[in-house]
Formats: structure tokens, sequence, C-alpha cells
């Protein structure tokens, strides 16, 4: 008993951690600060759910979080790093629209997942349960990440946050998915950002630039 | 109240002001250290004191009584706010005197009498370093209050005695709002004792000061005076996050003999030694911002405190349940 009681306080140390985090990326200016804070969420997301594998006795969730050590602490930021050094955009610091102000509306944002979660929360039976509306805030702070910036990294890295928000959100209300979708879902992760690694080289070739703003005129020669 | 409680106090705001230059000096110690340089002696603040209380004071020309009060000022509410905050033992009868609430009302007091003095002689540097005093302090006192908020929701008082003794005494629980308040703790700490990301305290060039910039026209035992008292300010700021946040050690109401007192002053330094060693290393590894950005900073302060208080209302339970 108090050994769960231990294992479920752990649980909201690791989420309000998780929420930090996000907001630290929000707070970000530089490319390569994001992508080290990206590999914290992750790690992060391993602890936590060794913690629910440990605590709940649950066997196939150590493998979703072996995968998530490999994949998102590991391999991904690797990738991402590389990409920028390839790209030369370790030090991008872009124009953003002014911080205090995001992160505001970031606070916004909290206080209404926290809402939305309560009656959620209430139906769920994990012992994780509280920490779903951190699961749902770290999701609308990614969301609003990839919304504000303006750089096509920054935007892929909110995408991966996103998904880690997601990981965390399922793993806290339903004990994690299936084995074949989180596959399915980690695969899909890698392939996307291979995918947007090329999509990043076009795009600087057309436009001399990692800003997706001029994407967003129609050109006309 | 008996004799020996008064006694317990008056050791301890002795204590207090013994060992504030000392903790000073351990922290430029370090700082040198982390920064391959050699470093001073321990007792540099001391003889840095000493030196000043033996020089002749030259006043200005046009400078009013207020700019001579002042220092006696800002020391005078730097030793109460030692007297109030429990560091060694939470009985105290001083600290009934006011909760947090006031402490932050003293530290403004001392702030504005600061900023007065800075202003009254009209140079240019001091009313600039005045300014930015204030707007440093404006921003950074609703980020301290959110702070302490945090802790009062968490112990349900707002007396700092009776915080420390429930929190010292609880059983083992870690409550997530405690890692923002902490957070948010330690940067406002840092703009508000004139550290690196805000301001630099030894830098040498003017434009750039803030602190510093403000006490340019002081002199001998006045300056000996301010600096001392930034030293204690430090030291309160310390002993407010040790009673917010590491209280273990202190000798808490009911519990507080002679040995007892001996080990929460041993406590204390060895606390003292390890804040000092992470403030050095924090200042070591940021630099300072552009004064444009210190809102920013400070905000983020202030939000991480606000979150606090946020997710204790979702995830934290009670510790009284």
């Amino acid at each position: 008993m108090h050994d769960a009681d231990l294992i479920a306080q752990l649980l909201r140390l690791l989420a309000a951690g998780l929420l930090l985090i996000s907001f630290a990326m929000l707070s970000r200016r530089r490319t390569q600060r994001l992508i080290t804070l990206y590999a914290w969420q992750g790690a992060i997301l391993f602890l936590s759910t060794c913690l629910v594998a440990y605590g709940e006795g649950l066997r196939e969730l150590y493998y979703s979080a072996a995968l998530t050590l490999i994949l998102k602490v590991i391999l991904l930021p690797w990738i991402l790093h590389r990409l920028i050094h390839r790209l030369g955009a370790q030090w991008d610091s872009e124009p953003l629209v002014n911080i205090p102000a995001t992160m505001l509306v970031g606070l916004v944002l909290v206080i209404f997942a926290f809402g939305l979660a309560q009656p959620i929360s209430m139906l769920a039976t994990t012992i994780t349960r509280h920490t779903i509306g951190i699961a749902l805030a770290v999701i609308l702070l990614s969301f609003m990440m990839m919304i504000t910036r303006r750089k096509a990294m920054t935007q892929v890295i909110g995408f991966l946050a996103m998904e880690n928000g997601l990981f965390f959100a399922a793993t806290s209300t339903t004990y994690g998915m299936p084995m074949v979708i989180e596959l399915g879902i980690a695969l899909d992760m890698l392939v996307a950002v291979f995918i947007l690694g090329i999509f990043f080289f076009q795009i600087r070739e057309q436009f001399d630039s990692l800003d997706l703003h001029h994407l967003e005129k129609l050109r006309e020669d | 109240m008996s004799a020996l409680t008064l006694v317990r106090q008056l050791g301890e705001v002795v204590l207090a002001v013994a060992i504030a230059p000392l903790f000073m000096g351990w922290i430029a110690q370090c700082r040198a250290w982390l920064q391959n340089r050699t470093a001073p002696p321990l007792t540099q603040p001391y003889r840095m004191l000493r030196k000043l209380f033996h020089k002749d004071a030259a006043l200005a020309a046009d400078a009013s009584p207020l700019f001579r009060t002042a220092p006696y000022v800002l020391f005078g509410t730097m030793v109460l706010a030692a007297a109030i905050i429990p560091s060694v033992a939470t009985d105290l009868p001083f600290a009934r005197a006011a909760d947090a609430i006031a402490l932050i009302g003293l530290f403004a007091t001392a702030r504005v009498f600061m900023a007065l003095a800075a202003m009254d002689i009209g140079t240019a540097f001091g009313s600039l370093g005045a300014r930015r005093e204030m707007m440093i302090g404006f921003l950074a006192e609703p980020a301290f209050l959110m702070v302490l908020f945090n802790a009062f929701l968490l112990y349900g008082s707002t007396a700092l005695p009776s915080l420390v003794d429930a929190n010292a005494t609880r059983r083992f629980f870690i409550d997530p709002s405690v890692i923002f308040a902490e957070i948010a703790f330690i940067m406002v700490l840092l703009a508000e004792n004139a550290r690196i990301p805000i301001d630099n305290p030894a830098t040498h060039l003017e434009l750039t000061m803030i602190h510093e910039a403000m006490v340019l026209e002081y002199s001998a035992r006045h300056l000996a005076l301010i600096e001392w008292a930034a030293d204690l300010k430090l030291f309160n700021y310390a002993c407010i996050g040790f009673a917010l946040f590491l209280p273990w050690g202190i000798a808490v109401h009911g519990a507080d003999g002679g040995g007892a007192l001996l080990l929460a002053s041993a406590v204390l330094l060895v606390k003292l030694a390890f804040a000092g060693a992470a403030l050095a290393l924090i200042e070591s590894l940021s630099a300072k911002l552009r004064i444009f950005r210190a809102p920013e900073y400070l905000a983020m302060a202030f939000l991480l405190a606000v979150l606090g208080l946020l997710v204790h209302l979702l995830l934290g339970a009670n510790i009284h349940a």
C-alpha cells in the first residue's frame, strides 16, 4: 500500500516535470535547446511508463517504455541534431510572438485542459488518472508551439512533443495502447521525421530559409 | 515569553548578522573556482567591511538627511527580517509579530529607501539604478507572493514559524507543486539579490549596473552598512527558501533545547554551503540578460508559481488528508 502511494506521488512529480518542460519549450528561442528539451521529455515519459508498469505489474508496458527510450530519447534527438547541423540551423533564433504573451495564453490553456480533464479523471480507475489533465495540457501547449513558431524545424519538434503528450495521455487513462498500435505509431514518427527532413532540404533549396511563411504566398513565375 | 526564547531570538539574529558576509564570501569563492580563478579568501567580505568602517565618510554637498539615514534603515530592516525568519529555531517571539506577507512589505521598505537615497544626490547613474531596481522589484514581488501562496496552500498557514513546524514534522511527501514553486523562488532570489541573470554584482560598467549604480555615491561606514545589508538580504532569502522547501533539521517548537539548537545551527551551515555552491553554479552557467529581457524572466517566474498553484489544485493531495 505504501509502495503504491509512493509510486502515485512519483508519477505526479514526473507529470509536473512534463508540464514544466512544455513551458520551457514555449519559452526557448534556440532550436538546439528545444531538441534537448524534447529528449528530456522522452526521458520523463520513459520513467513514468516504467513506474506504471512496475506499479501495476504490466509486462508489456516495459516494452513500450523501452521503445520510448530508444526512439524518443536517443534516436529522434540524434537525427534532429544531425539535421540541424547539416542545415546549419543550430543557432537559429527566430523572431517569435512576444514570449510573455505566449506564456500567458499557455497558462489559460492549462486551466482549460485541467477543467476539461476533471470529469474524465472521475471516470478513470487507473492510479495515474489525476495526470490526464497534465497530458491534455501538454498536447495543447505543443499545439500552440506549432502555431506560434515560424520555422519548419520548431514546428516539427512541436509535432513530436504533441505525440509525447498523446502517449502520456494514453498511459495515464488506459495503461497504454495495444502493442501493435504503439509499434505502428513509433514507426510513423520515425518515417515522419525522415520525410520532414527531406522536406527541410527542399524548402531551403527553394527559399534559402526554413521560414514557413514563404510557403503562404503563391508565386507567379 | 520566557527569558530563554529571548536568548534564542537574540542568538539567531547575532548568528545571521555574523555569518551573512561569510555566505557571500563562500559564493564568491565557489564562483572563482568554477571560473578557474584563484579564489579570494573566505574572510574577504569581513576585511572589506573592516576597511570601510575605518575610513572617513565623504558626503556629497547636497545630500539630504535621507541619504545619510538610508543605510541605517536598510541594515535595520534586514536585521529585523532576519529576526522574523526562522533559520535555527521556530519558537521566536519576533517571528509571531509578522507573517510572510509582512516580510515582503519589509523588503519593499528597504527597496524604497534604497531607491530614494539613490535619487537623492541627483546623479544620472543613481536615478538610473533606482528606476531599474523599482522595475525589477515590482515584477519580482508578485512572483514571490505567488511562491509564498503555494506554501500557504500546502501547509495551511501564512506565518513562517507554524509553516516550518508543519513542514518539518510531516511525513515525507512529494507534492508536485513544490518543484514549480522552487524554481520560481530561485529565479526571484537571483533577481531580487542583484545576481547574474538580472544584474552582475562584479560589474565595473556603470551602464549595466542596477544595485551597484545605486550605491555609487556611498563611502566608508555607509557603504559598509549597505554591503552588509545586501549580504543579509541574500542570507534572509536563502533562509526563506530553507523554511519553505528544506526545513529538515531546524529546531521545531517544543523540541528546542541546547543540543537541538546546536544541531540546527550546524545543519543551517551545511545547507548554506550547498546553497552557496548551487547559486555559484547557476550564476556561472548563465549569462546576464539584457535589461529588456528581465520582464520576460520574471514573468516566467510568476507563471511557474501560478502553475504550481494550479498543479496543486489538480494533483496535490492535501497533506492533512
